[in-house]
This record gives structure tokens, sequence and C-alpha cells, in this order.
């Protein structure tokens, strides 16, 4: 491959590529400004909670204040007697309908609404319809549960023990809360390289529970139609059509009698892939009063309830040769995931494609082994833009990857450049199992290190330390694996992981692309339309996208997973290319030529040694909707339709550096500047790809410093508000400094990569590298995140602590 | 979205027809201010006032009033009008400062001076400010006005010395020649309440000694100010070995409790440490910084 290896100095880019309203707009890709912002800046998203039915009914959920309690009984006497109230359902009331317990996306139960005991605090219990969304708040409080108290398991580390409390009586022959075990990788080689390793290091590292806290939370609005036996449901959907299929699966609603729409949504972030409670119960409420049903939860349900993310504790071990060649990686995992196994990932990969906690490096064996167990806590698990768990596999490996430096006396940077995978030796297959597509790892690093000024900060940094001041430069290198995935291995819940994408070029040389992926907030409606106009040579706002709805899209598994770009992109770019090539047929038919006489220059087709003789797209829609004689087999339309089955998954990379001071005095972290260089093969529009990267980076500041879901001992959760779960704002984070290298995926129609959670991926060991660095005066070599002030100050007195 | 339970509303727009529509609608009426303690209360249904008594139209309660001697704030006043007065920077930078870091713009453009002395959180920073100043508060009631200073004002958290059917009118702060004062604190994330935090008053005489002093901490479980901490203080010039053994009295004082923002010990290294930094600037800015020793 070849790395293009420009700087992206942004205002001379800017300038090549002016936005949209200038005069030499660009025809496909470059940067344009977002052609869905105009309706966003003027308030005029359509959210969920915009929309207004006739006859609309609120629901509201009665949660368990208890993380553990058996139900002893249900009393919705007085609720019912509320004067707006419509409908109170309870467990007993859905066991009729045998819509208890739901199947979540790992092939395990959900309790709906629960039955015989809750099981973590937050659970749903009962289901209120009322007129307004406030008298259906009233009417929670009007409900009597009494519930007996039981143990609850809070910390992991003991859920596997002997005396443990069971979380899941309600599964048969159930006698402990293990899940599963699962493994990647070669143990017995890899125990061969450790033991002749020089130098072994090893550390326990704690990626702890957070929580994506998108702006706007879940909710859903049914509209079951009785007469014609029709749903439409209204939800805050990222997957529209596989929520369409399962719900057919659960519900027992023909397929074809639903339909999904999923309205604007204000971020996802992995937490709107999963079937909620609330979804289903507004279904249920519709059906039960004949009416429609809004349930729209609040901040504090969706942080106690809803997927959280990661919840790993890594015993991670890497073996080195004295002289810093990195030889194998191995590690055991703790995976945390609440009272129900409701995490998100194709079924073969239990614990996600965290096996690609190799990382960027040529290593002679690794392995994992993952153990997935049942607490007291809400489910969830694969959320927060984690790529499936290679959030937690690069944190990984990146701080060990600094620990092993801190051992051997040597730069982290210096360390990695020696370790890297070679350029010649892509597709490189890793000992877990994974085929890297294509990579240039060095000079994307040693772009860093220019912009960042490495070795001036080295020097700034010793003189520093020599006056006291703590001051920390943090390096981490990712290798992203997105583009979920090749059926053949890849499914959720037994479909496919393919997408869809329909495209039509009207009669007037518009275009409209259907897809089956679904917008939250990524830029969908221009990247994809700048991937049609590329082809086509039709300028993008020429492109309408249509997204979001099941009966106007194509069958697909919806965007997550980075997966949006390398899977329905594809999908895009083929269906294009079917529609060049037919236009080609009757562009031909239109010329009197043949169509091999025909070449193609950017939206148009023309004699080859006659370039005034030619057809725009334009000319040809209209002929070929027209009276135009079509050619054989050619029927009058300008139509292609494609199912796009990734052979591979795409590999993204980057290199991040982050500074940080650190006040000794109090423990508070200033992140001081970050740099992040990026390469997602072919970047379609810069100025969205850099949004994606600001909005991830934030994201990992967030996380290496501030944010938290924790538990107390009875199982309340202590992240339950924004006053508690903190998220980053504009003056925690510093002007994001960002670069790029083009290595694009050889297999991929386009080359693109996704780039949708590389520096989600990839900005929490940054950080963390940069806060232990500043640390290293105490002789700390691993503090867990989150770094906060106090966790920082207490590294400093020699205690580094786990936060669970 | 979270909803308050149901409840009826009024709005005045004097002090006494506040203080009448208390009066009328009972023990379960509470004013509103700039609601940015109450309503969240409200919504999380931990408050269930029958009634709320809207003195947003107040207008005779917002202002800032300079008279010789001293400093009248009208409670309506908002953060953001006490961040935007020059006047309040220029005798109170201690104002200021704490100012700066209490919530974010979109609180301090609606949360008012006197919200924060009433609701008295635990976390709350006028508080210590205003302890710090020794500054005073005046409460209407039905039989008139009483002014009270701090110390009798607020008697501990979420408690004072105004009752549910009165008013917080004003809080006066006695302007002192020669005086410096700063608060500084530590909070995990913008906008987010104080980990821990301190303010300091000092007036210099014209030799550079310290006459007056006043400590006080925010968040560490001290009630009023940190008095031994002062007293080391007067009649002493200000050094860095004075002020470390006034932050380590400070530190002594408090108390405070582990919770998600920190230990104990975290806490209270940092009453001492903060304690010291603002000792500094507050003597820096009495105009004494080239008397300070090894600072
Ligand atoms: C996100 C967030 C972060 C915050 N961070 C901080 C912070 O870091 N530091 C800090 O100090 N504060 C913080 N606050 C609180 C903020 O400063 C509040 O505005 C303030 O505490 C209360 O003022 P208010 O005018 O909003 O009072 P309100 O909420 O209107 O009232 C609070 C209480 O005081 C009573 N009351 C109000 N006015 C009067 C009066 N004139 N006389 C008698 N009683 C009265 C009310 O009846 C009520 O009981 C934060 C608030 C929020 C929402």
């Amino acid at each position: 491959m070849t790395a293009v290896q420009e700087r992206s100095p942004m205002p001379q880019e800017r300038e090549a590529n002016p936005a949209m309203d200038a005069p030499d707009r660009p025809i496909g890709y470059g940067r344009v400004q977002r052609k869905e912002d105009p309706r966003f800046v003027r308030g005029k998203g359509r959210y969920l909670d915009d929309i207004v039915l006739p006859g609309m009914l609120h629901g509201a959920i009665l949660r368990s204040p208890m993380a553990h309690a058996r139900i002893v009984s249900i009393d919705t006497t007085e609720a019912l007697a509320h004067p707006k109230v419509h409908a109170v359902v309870t467990g007993k009331d859905l066991e009729g309908l045998n819509l208890a317990w739901a199947p979540t996306l790992s092939a395990d139960v959900q309790a709906v609404l629960a039955t015989d005991k809750v099981r973590f605090q937050g659970q749903e219990v009962a289901f209120v319809v009322a007129e307004d969304r406030y008298s259906a708040r009233d009417a929670l409080e009007l409900i009597d549960v009494e519930y007996e108290d039981l143990p609850p398991v809070v910390d992991v580390r003991r859920a596997l023990d002997a005396d443990a409390p069971v979380i899941r009586d309600d599964l048969e022959g159930r006698t402990d809360n293990h899940i599963f075990d699962w493994e990647a990788g070669d143990a017995a080689e890899t125990e061969v390289v450790f033991a002749r390793a020089d130098v072994v290091v090893s550390e326990e590292v704690v990626y702890p529970r957070v929580h994506p806290a998108p702006m706007e939370t879940c909710g859903a609005i049914a509209d079951y139609e009785p007469v014609e036996g029709r749903l439409t449901l209204y939800e805050t959907s990222q997957a529209p059509h596989a929520h369409r299929t399962l719900f057919a699966m659960v519900a027992g609603i023909p397929e074809h009698k639903i339909r999904v729409v999923s309205p604007d949504i204000g971020g996802g972030f992995g937490n709107k892939v999963g079937i909620y409670p609330g979804y289903i119960l507004a279904v249920v409420g519709s059906i039960v009063t004949g009416k429609p049903v809004k349930w729209v939860e609040d901040r504090s349900e969706n942080l106690m309830s809803t997927s959280f993310a990661r919840d790993y504790i890594m015993r991670g071990e890497v073996a080195a040769t004295r002289e810093g060649k990195i030889l194998a990686v191995r590690t055991k995992v703790l995976a945390d995931h609440g009272a129900f196994n409701a995490t998100a990932q194709p079924t073969k990969y239990p614990a996600g494609f965290f096996s690609i906690f190799t990382g960027s490096y040529d290593l002679q064996a690794a392995h994992c082994s993952v153990t997935g167990v049942y607490t007291n806590k809400a489910p969830g698990g694969v959320a927060y833009a984690c790529s499936f768990r290679v959030t937690e596999a690069v944190y990984l490996v990146e701080r060990m990857v600094d620990v092993l430096a801190a051992e051997l006396g040597m730069d982290p940077a210096e360390l990695r450049l020696r370790n890297f995978i070679k350029p010649e030796q892509f597709p490189y297959k890793n000992k877990t199992g994974w085929e890297y597509d294509s990579g240039d790892y060095e000079p994307a690093l040693r772009m860093a290190m220019e912009q960042i000024g490495y070795d001036e900060l080295r020097r700034e940094q010793a003189e520093k330390r020599g006056r006291g001041e703590l001051m920390g430069i943090g390096v981490s290198f990712f290798t992203e694996t997105v583009g979920a995935g090749p059926r053949k291995h890849m499914d959720i819940v037994g479909l496919g992981m393919a997408d869809g994408a329909e495209v039509r070029v009207h009669p007037t040389g518009k275009a409209v692309v259907r897809l089956s992926v679904q917008t939250q907030g990524q830029g969908h409606e221009t990247t994809f339309a700048q991937i049609l106009a590329e082809e086509l040579g039709i300028p993008p706002e020429d492109v309408d996208v249509v997204h979001g709805d099941t009966d106007q899209t194509p069958f697909g598994l919806g965007t997550y997973g980075s997966r949006s770009t390398p899977v329905s992109g594809g999908a895009v770019a083929l269906a294009a290319r079917k529609v060049k090539d037919k236009a080609r047929l009757i562009a031909a038919a239109m010329l009197e030529t043949r169509p091999e006489d025909l070449e193609w220059e950017k939206g148009r087709w023309s004699v080859k040694g006659d370039p005034s003789a030619g057809k725009t797209m334009a000319e040809i829609a209209l002929g070929a909707h027209g009276t135009v004689e079509l050619p054989e087999g050619v029927d009058g339309n300008l139509d292609a339709e494609v199912t796009y089955d990734p052979p591979n998954l795409t590999f993204p990379f980057g290199a991040y550096i982050c500074v940080v001071d650190v006040d000794p005095g109090t423990g508070k972290v200033h992140v001081r500047r970050f740099v992040a260089v990026d390469d997602c093969g072919t970047r379609i529009n810069p100025m969205i790809v850099e949004g994606q990267i600001h909005g991830g980076l934030a994201d990992g500041v967030g996380m290496a410093l501030m944010e938290f879901i924790g538990f107390d001992e009875q199982g309340n959760c202590l992240g339950g508000s924004f006053m508690d779960y903190l998220i980053p704002t504009a003056m925690e984070v510093p002007d994001w400094e960002t670069g790029y290298t083009v290595t694009p995926s050889p297999h991929h129609p386009i080359g693109a990569k996704g780039i949708g959670e590389s520096a989600t991926v990839g900005s929490p060991p940054a950080v963390v590298n940069a806060v232990v660095d500043a640390l290293a005066p105490f002789g700390i070599r691993h503090m867990d995140m989150p770094c906060t002030p106090a966790r920082v100050w207490e590294a400093m007195q020699g205690r580094p602590t786990p936060p669970i | 979205m979270q909803v308050p339970a149901p409840f009826d509303y009024a709005r005045a727009t004097s002090v006494a027809e506040a203080l009448e529509l208390l009066e009328r609608h009972g023990e379960e009426a509470r004013l509103v201010a700039g609601g940015h303690s109450l309503l969240p209360m409200m919504k999380l249904r931990l408050a269930r006032p029958d009634w709320v008594v809207d003195i947003n139209d107040v207008a005779e309660l917002r202002h800032i009033t300079e008279e010789p001697g001293r400093l009248r704030v009208g409670a309506l006043t908002r953060h953001a009008e006490l961040l935007g007065s020059e006047v309040v920077g220029r005798l109170f930078p201690i104002v200021h400062d704490a100012e700066r870091v209490i919530a974010d713009p979109v609180v301090r453009n609606r949360g008012t001076i006197g919200g924060s002395l009433a609701q008295a959180d635990p976390a709350e920073d006028l508080t210590t400010v205003c302890d710090v100043l020794r500054a005073e508060v005046v409460i209407a009631g039905r039989d008139g006005e009483r002014v009270v200073a701090m110390p009798e004002f607020h008697r501990g958290p979420y408690e004072t010395a105004c009752a549910q059917d009165e008013i917080v009118t004003e809080v006066r702060f006695p302007v002192r020649a020669g005086q410096g004062s700063a608060y500084e604190k530590v909070e995990r994330r913008v906008g987010d309440w104080a980990v821990a935090a301190a303010g300091a008053a000092l007036v210099l005489d014209d030799g550079g000694a310290i006459t007056e002093a006043a400590v006080g901490l925010t968040a560490l479980g001290l009630e009023g100010l940190a008095v031994e901490a002062a007293a080391v203080l007067v009649g002493q010039r200000p050094d860095e070995a004075l002020f470390a053994e006034a932050a380590r009295l400070a530190a002594a004082a408090s108390a405070p409790v582990e919770d998600g923002r920190g230990p104990v010990d975290y806490k209270r290294h940092l009453a001492d440490e903060l304690t010291r930094r603002v000792l500094r600037t507050a003597a820096a800015r009495a105009g004494a910084l080239t008397a300070v020793q090894g600072g």
C-alpha cells in the first residue's frame, strides 16, 4: 500500500475545496457542508419527541429501587383509579401475552417487566399509560410494590464465588453467575514464548463501566391499527430493519405489517442498538388502549437502565526482549455483563472483536481468554462507539506497551516504532485470526510526532521535572477492526451483517439513494450523496438520501461499529456502478454507437476520439425514461440495487499523542494538546471525517478523566444523573490538531475504511498514558481511569486504586 | 422527561406581595428565584411544594448598590450579574473568583445570591464567600426586616435563619481598606460542585502586617470560619511559613466526608493546599506581594 503522506493543513485544504456554495464545489468527494445541517441549525430536525400523533397517550415506567429483590406483590388499584390513567401493565399481564421475557441480542432473555425478581436498580417493573406524561409519572407513585430484599452481587470479582447469590434463577438449572468463557489465539504457543522471554511485564488494567449518554435519550411511539393489524413503530433506533425483524419474532406481528421509522436521532454511540423493554411496552400499551402510545425515558433512566459500555477487568502481560522487541501479549479478562446478557455483537463473538488486542505489532504469539459473568447491574455491554470491544483491546495493549517501555527504560514512541507490522507484511494475519487489510504505520506515528514537536516536548518535560512540575506525554497507536462484516462469519441473532442500497436516477437526472443504515448525527445524508456523486458525476446536492424507514429502504443491519461507510458505502458505490454501466448501454443507443466505443469522463459517456459527441447523466436519464429505443434486455429506468457482503473487515489506524499538565497540589489534569493522525483509507468528506474524530477525542478525554458508572455495596447506581456522570465540556478539551495519511482498503469498492469510532477507540490510552507519564516521578507505572483529581492524588501518594 | 409532582404557581411583583402569598398558601409554599436548586429537586420529586411563589418580577430585589463603607446586593441578583459587576470585582475579587467556578453560564444566568444562601447546600460557594467577607443578610418577614450576620444566618447544611414565610432581600458586604480576598476551588469538571474550596480575606495595615483575617472552607464539613487559622495570621506579616501554619490549622478544622469526589485524606489535603493558595493570593491582592517571603 502506498501511503499518501500529506499533512492536513486545514486552511489550505479549505481553499482547495471550498464549501458547497462556492462556484467550484466538488462533484463527489471533498469538503462540503453537510446537507442535513440547515434543518438542524434552524431547529427543524424531527426527533422522536417532536412527533405527536392524534389521540396519542403517554407511557411511563416504574423502576426497581433495589438491585436484587423478590417481588412479593404489586398493587395497581390506586394507579388505575387515577382519572387520567388508561392502563397499567405488570409482568403478570405480560406473562399472559407470552411477552414478559424477550430474547436479547446475545442468546439470553431479558425481563420486559419483572415477574419474579428485580435484578438491577432501575429495572422495569410496571408500565402506566395515561393521557399526558405528567399524569403517567404521577400514577407511578400510586403503584404499591412489596419487595423482599435479596443480597446483591455487586463486586464482579466475587460473582463466581461458590456462595454468591444466583442472579439468574429464572434460567433452568442455573447454579452460578457464569455466562461464558471464550478464548482466541494459542495458549500453549504463547506460554512457550513467555517462558523464554528476557522481560515480562504484567498489570491489571481496568476499563470501568461507562455510558454512551447520547444527547437524546431513548424512546418509542407505537401506533397499532387493529383492523388491519398494522404496527407503525417510531423508535430511536440505530438499526430499524433489524428491530422490525426482531419485533416480528417477539411480538408475533407479521413482519410485512410492521413499519419501523427511525426519525432524526440525537446521538446513538451504540446506546440505540438494542431493543429496550420501553419499546416493547409502548407496543403493548398501544395494543391494549387502541391508541398511539409514546414513551420517552428521562436522563436518569437512560443512564441507569440502558446499554452501558466496557466493564472489563483485564490482566495484561507482555513478553519482550531486552532490546525492546515485543514477542507476545496475553490477557485474561473478567467481563461484567450485568443482569442479562444483552450485548449487541456478532453471534460468534461473545467478547466482540476484543481479540484484536494484539494491536499494531508484529508478534510471535498471543492469547486471550474472556469470562463473562452476571451481576446485579444494568445489562448491555457493547456500546459507546467501541467497534465491538476494540476500545478495550486497544486500551489494554497501548497501556501495556507503555508499561513495557517503563520497564525497559525506553521511549514509548520508539518502542512502538520498533515493533510495528511493516507495510510489506500486509495483508497481515495476526495471531488471533484477523487479516489486517492494509496499513502503513510508521509514517502516521512520525507525522504525529513531528506535528506535536515530540522531541522538544520531551526536553521541556525533563526541564520541568527538575523543577517539580508534572507534565506528561502520552502516545497511543491503534488498529481498528470495523465494517462488520462478512456474512459467513458474522450475524446478529441470525441476520447476516450485509447491508443494502438502492439507487434511482429520476428522469431529470436527480437521484435518490435508499440506505439500510441509520445516521445518528454522522452526516450520512451528505457522505452517501457524495459517494453516489463521485461515481455518477452529478453534484451531491442533486442526490437525496433516504434512510430510517423500513417501508422506504432496503434491508440491512444498521449503523454501529463504524460499519456504515465500509458496508453500505460499498453497496452504494456498486449500485452506482451498475447504474453507470446501464447508462453506457443507453447512451450508446442514443448516440447510435456501440457501448465499447464510449468512454467515461465524470458525469458523461462520450465517443472515444470525439468528446463532443456524448451524453450527460441527465440526458441519459431522460432517455431511459423517455422514448429512446432501448437495447435488448435493458429496461426503461436508471435504477439499481445491491446488497453488499463485505469480503473482510477494514482496519483503520491512527497515531495519537496527548500532552497533559498535572497540578501537583490538587491532582487536577489539564489536557494541553492533542494531535490525532488518522488513516481511514479514502476520505470522502474530510470535514465530516474531522468532525467524527473531534467527537471521539472528546469521548476519550471524558472516559480517561471523568466518566464512570459506579455502584455502592447495595448495588445503587452512583452515576444516574449528569451531576454524577460527568461528560467533558469544551473547557476540558484542547483545540484538536489533526493530520492524516491515506492507505485505502484494497478490498473495498472505494477503499474507505470507516472513521466513526477511531478516535473513541484510540484516545483513552493516549490520555491515560500521558497522565501516567506525568506521574513517573512518583514511581507510578499504571493507574486506572477515570483520572479524577482525587484518584490522581491517591496515585501520587503511592496508592493508585482500581475504580472497581 | 423528569416532571415534578403537581403544584400551583403564583407570581409576585413586590416583597410585600411575596410575603402575603407565602402566608396565604401556608407551609408548603416555596419561593422560587433562579430555580436552579429548587426545580431540579422538584423534578426528582425530592421537593414537593404545593405552591411555588415566583419572585423573578420583584425588581426591588435586583440591584448592586455601592454606599460608603458597604456594598448592598439585592437577593435576586444573578450570579452572572455579580460576575459582570466591575464594582464587585474591584472591592471583593473573591466574589469573582468564586463566580467564575460556580456552575456554568446557563446556571449563572438564572441562579441568584439569595437563592444560593437560602439553599445552603454544603458545597455551595457563596456561603463561604459571605462568611469570609463577614457579610450580613437582610431578612424580611411579616413583622418587618431584620439584619443577621452570616454566623447567625447560616445554621448548617440546608438550614438558615430565614423561615419558610420570610424572604432574604439583601446581602450587605462591609468594605475594608487594605483588604485582599481570594477563592479557589477544585472541581472534577467545569460546572461541577466543589470537591473542596477555600476562601480567605486579609486586611493589611500600612506596614504590611495582617490586621484582620478570615478563612473559610467549602464542602469540607466546616460550618462558619476557620477561627484558629485566622487567629495565627493576625498581627503577623504574611509569609509562606505563616500560611502553611494557618493552612494546617484550617485542614485540622475541616471534617470532610468521603464521596464520589474523593476520600477524606484527599479532601483534608485540599483544605491545606487551597488555604495556602488563597492566602497567597489574598495577601498579594492586599498589596503585599513584595512582603511575602518565599511565596
Ligand atoms: C448544574 C448546576 C451546577 C451548580 N453548581 C454550583 C456550584 O458549583 N456552586 C454553587 O454554589 N452553586 C451551584 N449551583 C447552584 C446554583 O448556584 C443555584 O442557582 C443556587 O444554589 C440557588 O439559587 P437560585 O436562585 O437558583 O435558587 P432557587 O432554586 O430558586 O431556590 C433555592 C432555595 O432557596 C429559596 N429561596 C430562593 N430565593 C430566596 C429568597 N430571596 N429568600 C428566601 N429564600 C429563597 C427557595 O425557596 C429554595 O428553597 C449549581 C446548580 C446547577 C443546576
